[in-house]
């Protein structure tokens, strides 16, 4: 089983793909359940299109977590315009672009561990992790 | 010697030696290895070397891109683009062109003094590493080609719209749904709602792995643009993993749903006014299937 770090770009649509597959596999070898890799598939899915859209683009770190906890936990950075204000960004039905509005704080519901840091004008970083129970 | 009697040495190889190499190199040739039968070996081989005879004899024996060497081009992209195609390994391909080398050299050894030889073995060495490298490109040219033909089938493919009864269609959605593959999508839905003059559209998400907020909102405009045209919709398939991650993530999908194909099926003949129902065992009508013995 991997413990190495997997760097995956995010520049295209394909690139969001990639990261899904990726991480599904990630979470197949820990042995999480169905449920818990479809809503981590589907948290890393939103972020990485978020990366996408809204960051300018950037990339994704995919790692399993071995010891006391297991899991899957996936960084993802981008150093575009940054979310000036966090909890209306999470707030369900608020989006910038044209989309639902639900893919961050969805993605926040989907995953144990959920933390999210940005700078204005600097970047945003994302993590997210699912612990094996 | 000077550099034009080296040329000619070379040239000397390749015309006088042609049927001695051509022997010697697919004789040795590990045809397991390539996977290619004595007969096909021999006629490719002969191909092989008479192109580069005649490109040699021209008096250019490094530059592969050179207009000497078009018919070793022709010869060796159509060899790697039948190869890549027939789904042969890019080992198997290549093997076949660098074991050349041994033919060559073989020759070499039995012709050329010792002064020269080495010169000779040098040119022949970077002769047959250009083809060798010429064939990898092609091949590996010739799968991206097919890779990129493949995506684009499967995506024209695996968006067929069915007609399941009069007035009802089904859309069965297999695999990622991204922009590029709803707007194929929608518009094939909406098509056959016109032709069909369908009143209800099913769509079955059951090849669909996963639902983010992008893939509902897609499914959302595929809904309304149908409604525009007069049909409702019935989601069918979310499986239980998906329908707890919808949930999670806050996505109201505001359009009928069941749990099975059948199921959306059953409640799209209750509604345009259809019954199911079971004949009695006397009345069944024989299915006629082929005997066995009779297919043989």
């Amino acid at each position: 089983m991997p413990t190495t770090t997997d760097t995956l770009p995010i520049t295209s649509g394909d690139d969001v793909v990639r990261v899904r597959q990726k991480v599904r596999v990630r979470a197949t070898e820990i042995g999480l359940s169905l449920v818990d890799q479809t809503k981590l598939i589907t948290a890393a899915s939103e972020l990485a299109r978020n990366t996408l859209d809204y960051g300018k683009g950037g990339h994704a770190d995919i790692e399993t977590v071995l010891g006391d906890r297991r899991g899957v936990r996936v960084i993802f950075r981008d150093r575009g315009p940054g979310i000036p204000d966090i909890p209306q960004a999470l707030t369900d039905g608020f989006t910038s672009g044209n989309g639902l509005g639900h893919g961050l704080g969805g993605a926040r519901r989907l995953v144990d561990d959920f933390d999210i840091q940005s700078i204005v004008g600097a970047g945003t970083t994302v993590t997210i992790a699912r612990w094996k129970r | 010697m000077a550099d034009s009697d080296k040329d000619q040495a070379l040239v000397r190889l390749f015309t006088q030696r042609e049927s001695e190499i051509l022997a010697e190199w697919v004789s040795t040739l590990n045809l397991g290895e390539t996977k290619m039968t004595l007969q096909e070996a021999e006629s490719q081989g002969r191909a092989v070397l008479h192109a580069l005879g005649k490109a040699v004899a021209h008096g250019n024996h490094g530059d592969m891109r050179s207009a000497e060497y078009a018919d070793v081009r022709d010869v060796l992209h159509a060899f790697s683009r039948n190869r890549a195609l027939q789904g042969f390994s890019p080992t198997e391909t290549a093997t076949f062109i660098l074991s050349l080398k041994r033919g060559l050299l073989g020759q070499i050894r039995k012709a050329a003094q010792s002064e020269d030889a080495f010169d000779l073995l040098w040119r022949v060495n970077q002769l047959i590493d250009q083809l060798g490298l010429f064939t990898v490109e092609t091949y590996q040219k010739t799968r991206e080609e097919l890779i990129a033909r493949q995506s684009k089938e499967i995506e024209e493919l695996s968006t067929p719209v069915v007609k399941l009864w009069d007035g009802i269609v089904a859309l069965p959605l297999i695999g990622t749904l991204d922009s590029g593959r709803t707007q194929v999508v929608m518009q094939n839905l909406l098509e056959t709602i016109v032709q069909t003059e369908a009143e209800i559209a099913i769509i079955d998400i059951t090849g669909v792995p996963m639902v983010d907020t992008l893939t509902a909102q897609h499914l959302l405009k595929t809904v309304s643009a149908a409604r525009l045209m007069g049909a409702d919709c019935i989601i069918s398939g979310i499986r239980p993993q998906i329908a707890q991650t919808i949930v999670q993530l806050g996505v109201e999908l505001n359009v009928v749903s069941k749990a099975t194909l059948a199921d959306a099926l059953a409640l799209a003949l209750k509604r345009t006014g259809r019954v199911v129902s079971k004949l009695k065992a006397k009345s069944l009508p024989a299915l006629q299937e082929p005997a066995a013995e009779a297919r043989g």
